[in-house]
């Protein structure tokens, strides 16, 4: 079957391949552009580990073909800190809370927390929880991960990060 | 998991969307969110070898008011339908139910359209769109034509779309102000279709119940309205002999199957409870 050409931005570098049309966008994030933060987890929609960001959306990649993200414009982990290494505020979150312990579900993890607080930028617990309900973690609880959110939240806005009682 | 191969196309337009589905036969799928579809795929369980893909068609998307009724394009997202303050103040059901679906990601991605046109037996919408009586606008290569979401559903993934034809928008007749509706589901984990879920709309007058439709998700081969159900509340001043009597009668049209989500007897009983639940808060969302 012929292949598709493709075209889109990704971490704001203009991007293009060759694809058959049933190349999931994850594969071809990892396999064409060799970005490979994003990760195939559960490859069901599920786990939320291939998660990344496109047009203003949180995407599970394993479940869209990359003929369909032509000419998006797509966010992955690559594309997070700083040119010059510094971390964003959620990567420095997740490393300051020990949000995460092997670290699979973290590109994900961080994708998904990226959009939630650009659309709601002083989230309540319960809104992050809700909010990161579409990412799975098999290690930590999701407690570190929510506080690792929240240090984001509060250094994004300007504020001290009080870390609430347990 | 990577799908078979299938040849991909982007219609710009709706005609051209329906003249590609016709041309191609029962070799072709619409392709909207995907969700359902591309996991699908992955199994072999669908393997079309051409997707129609609708997202490049304007005319699909959108929320209106069409007179006394809401039209909602069939590619139109669950992100889009929880967002819309018009929807959230004429249909508040649609919200309720749309942050029920799925997680974040997928509600993105998902559209109303993909979620009744499908014919899954485990999508929420369908049930709501039975209880708020609304009509899905099919467009097929001999042109247009009205199907009641009532009569759409005929068994689980078959429904009324004929070979050809594709869903373009969902209406809706906006119930009364002061109506008062709701989604109840339970399910398993974020993510998990319902093990039972039950759509309440109503209208109340001097204390009692003046108009009433019920329609549940999951228990049966096609969402399932309960038409008993509602016709032994209509009248009543939502007595607990009244409400008894409904729930048993729509427990009584419950068919689900024994699954991980339960037992078929313990689904049922679900849906009972499901429908208490929504009777309450429709009842207590309701004016007069």
């Amino acid at each position: 079957m012929a292949k598709v050409h493709v075209s889109m931005t990704v971490n704001g570098d203009a991007v293009e391949g060759l694809v058959e049309p049933r190349t999931l966008l994850i594969h071809f994030i990892r396999e064409n552009l060799l970005l490979t933060g994003a990760h195939i987890g559960c490859d069901t929609s599920h786990c939320g580990a291939c998660t990344v960001d496109l047009d203003g959306k949180s995407v599970k990649s394993c479940t869209l073909f990359a003929v369909q993200a032509e000419g998006a414009s797509i966010t992955t982990i690559e594309g997070m800190a700083a040119p010059d290494g510094t971390l964003h505020a959620l990567q420095e979150g997740f490393r300051m809370m020990h949000g995460l312990q092997c670290g699979f579900c973290t590109p994900g993890m961080i994708l998904r927390a990226h959009r939630l607080l650009l659309e709601n930028p002083d989230p309540s617990e319960e809104e992050i929880r809700f909010g990161i309900a579409g990412n799975m973690c098999r290690c930590t609880g999701y407690q570190n991960i929510v506080k690792a959110i929240q240090y984001a939240a509060a250094k994004i806005n300007g504020v001290p990060f009080q870390e609430a009682a347990e | 998991m990577i799908p078979g191969r299938f040849e991909y196309h982007r219609p710009k337009s709706l005609p051209e969307a329906v003249a590609l589905l016709a041309k191609l036969g029962e070799d072709a799928r619409p392709l909207a969110g995907g969700h359902s579809l591309i996991p699908m795929m992955k199994l072999r369980m669908a393997t079309p070898e051409h997707l129609v893909d609708l997202a490049g068609i304007a005319d699909l998307k959108g929320i209106r008011h069409e007179g006394g009724r809401i039209v909602i394009g069939a590619m139109t997202t669950q992100a889009e339908l929880i967002a819309s303050a018009d929807l959230s103040a004429a249909l508040p059901i649609l919200k309720e139910t749309a942050l029920l679906i799925a997680d974040p990601q997928v509600r993105y991605v998902g559209t109303l359209g993909g979620n009744v046109a499908n014919g899954d037996p485990g999508n929420d919408m369908p049930a709501v769109m039975m209880a708020l009586d609304a009509t899905y606008q099919l467009a097929g290569e001999k042109g247009a034509r009205e199907v009641a979401a009532r009569e759409f559903y005929q068994g689980a993934y078959f429904t009324a779309l004929e070979p050809g034809e594709m869903l373009a928008a969902i209406s809706i007749p906006v119930p009364p102000a002061g109506h008062g509706a709701a989604y109840e589901k339970l399910k398993r984990k974020i993510g998990d279709y319902a093990t039972a879920a039950a759509a309440v709309v109503l209208t109340k007058a001097d204390g009692r119940i003046a108009t009433c439709a019920i329609a549940l998700t999951n228990v049966g081969d096609t969402p399932l309205l309960a038409e008993e159900a509602a016709h032994i509340l209509t009248g009543t001043s939502a007595d607990a002999a009244s409400l008894a009597r409904a729930i048993a009668a729509a427990e009584a049209i419950t068919e689900p199957a024994t699954d991980g989500r339960g037992t078929a007897a313990y689904r049922t009983k679900m849906a009972g409870i499901m429908l208490e639940r929504a009777l309450a808060r429709a009842l207590a969302r309701a004016a007069g």
